[in-house]
């Protein structure tokens, strides 16, 4: 039987999922989702996550919800085909560690310095809210700060584990995409490591179809 | 047992003195139980905090963040406590408790939970601990707003994990994980610092749990440190 993925995926945390599954080229379901009429509210759904969000995965009798917690399970289990994107093979527990510490690093800073910046400008206003512009002003002081510590690092080694492409740079696709899309590029393509760094990890053949699964159908 | 330094915001000495009795060693301690679980040894290198040592260039070489904990095992080094956790989780998997799940499901789940904290249940949590315990002791200000919306965050996770814990032992399932474990530093000062054990009292499974967790021989230890 197919994962069956529950999401949508415009969705950062859903895309976050989805990139993991093109990399691995993994065989599943899509099943459609409906937030706007409050699919995510239903019994039904929130026997599957009690928090009420996408994605869910469901693998045979294994319900599992949190994105990060979805990817590290895909890629236990898939560890066999495509890339070795959690170092799982025997000795590169080092490395492994390594990832574990940037896949926190962008739980911990990165997503969490980009979410009140990306939300204002691309969420608030489908709410009908007018972006808050100071929490934009904070949010890009506080992001600036994390990026330098991923500029500094991202000078030493090509990819943020080391010199391996790998889930932790994964992790980061879907807020930068978004991050892309908006007006703060410069954020990104005035800190040469970083740009490196994001041209090499979005032009990746799994990347790139992330990037089509994340443009709306319509302009 | 191999021998892993830990440079943190606590060590016994420092506890001593009033400045820095109150000094939050919370993640520290998540780093700490698990390690004591794993029957590895460690030595704690206190840095002061109130010092801004976390600040300087030696310190920011191992992490650029200048946040505490970081552990050092011989030539290489580690942040982000669950990130320790996680490791020393694996590295040491034969030996001490098992805190990663028997099998891929089980591991799953264990992950599951443990993003569960660090997603739903640290950010609101961090706040009530910042503004009621910190903030006082630093002469900032409390902001009341951020309290008030904290703790109704919090009590709507808990009420999830008063569900869940209703259907198991623990939140992964009927063995102890790193997905407990990782709830155990910062609760421990919202039920014995800032008042505010009711959100954990008043739910019988989650209070069950939360007596059952920490009656563990490592929690015990952790504090005495």
């Amino acid at each position: 039987m197919a994962l069956k993925l529950y999401g949508i995926p415009m969705s950062t945390c859903t895309a976050r999922v989805l990139a993991c599954i093109y990399e691995k080229n993994i065989q599943f379901q899509l099943v459609p989702f409906n937030l706007a009429v409050g699919e995510h509210k239903q019994p039904s759904f929130v026997a599957k996550n009690p928090f009420g969000v996408i994605p869910v995965l469901e693998d045979e009798d294994l319900t599992l919800f949190e994105s990060r917690a979805i990817t590290a399970y895909l890629l236990k289990k898939y560890k066999e085909q495509g890339e070795d994107l959690l170092r799982l093979k025997e000795g590169n527990l080092k490395e492994e560690a390594m990832v574990g510490l940037w896949t926190e690093v962008e739980s911990q800073q990165y997503s969490p310095a980009t979410t009140p910046i990306l939300y204002e400008y691309f969420f608030a206003p489908r709410r009908g809210k007018i972006p808050d512009q100071k929490v934009i002003e904070d949010g890009i002081v506080k992001f600036q700060k994390v990026l330098d510590v991923y500029e500094s690092r991202l000078s030493q080694s090509k990819y943020l584990a080391g010199d391996f492409y790998s889930l932790a740079d994964l992790h980061h696709l879907s807020f930068t995409l978004y991050l892309m899309r908006s007006p703060w590029v410069s954020l990104i393509s005035s800190r040469p490591h970083v740009k490196a760094w994001w041209e090499c990890i979005s032009s990746r053949p799994a990347s790139l179809k992330v990037v089509q699964a994340m443009t709306p159908a319509e302009k | 047992m191999t021998a892993v330094e830990e440079t943190t915001s606590l060590s016994g000495n420092l506890s001593k003195t009033p400045r820095a009795s109150w000094i939050l060693p919370a993640l520290a301690y998540m780093s700490r139980t698990c390690l004591i679980e794993k029957e590895v040894e460690f030595k704690i290198i206190p840095i002061d905090i109130l010092e801004g040592e976390q600040k300087s260039p030696e310190f920011l070489k191992l992490q650029p963040f200048g946040v505490a904990p970081v552990m050092q095992d011989g030539d290489y080094s580690l942040y982000e406590s669950r990130a320790i956790m996680r490791y020393y989780s694996e590295k040491y998997k034969s030996q001490g408790t098992d805190l990663l799940g028997k099998t891929l499901e089980e591991n799953g789940l264990a992950e599951q939970w443990l993003e569960t904290e660090g997603q739903n249940y640290h950010p609101p949590i961090y706040n009530l601990i910042l503004h009621l315990l910190f903030h006082p002791k630093l002469g900032l200000p409390v902001d009341d707003k951020i309290v008030k919306e904290s703790e109704e965050k919090l009590e709507k996770v808990l009420d999830i994990y008063e569900e869940r814990l209703s259907k198991s032992k623990y939140l992964a399932g009927e063995f102890f994980s790193l997905a407990d474990l990782s709830h155990l530093p910062f609760t421990h000062y919202l039920v014995n610092d800032i008042g505010r054990a009711y959100l954990i009292r008043n739910r019988k499974h989650v209070s069950a749990w939360w007596d059952d967790i920490t009656s563990r021989e490592s929690w015990k230890k952790v504090l005495q440190l």
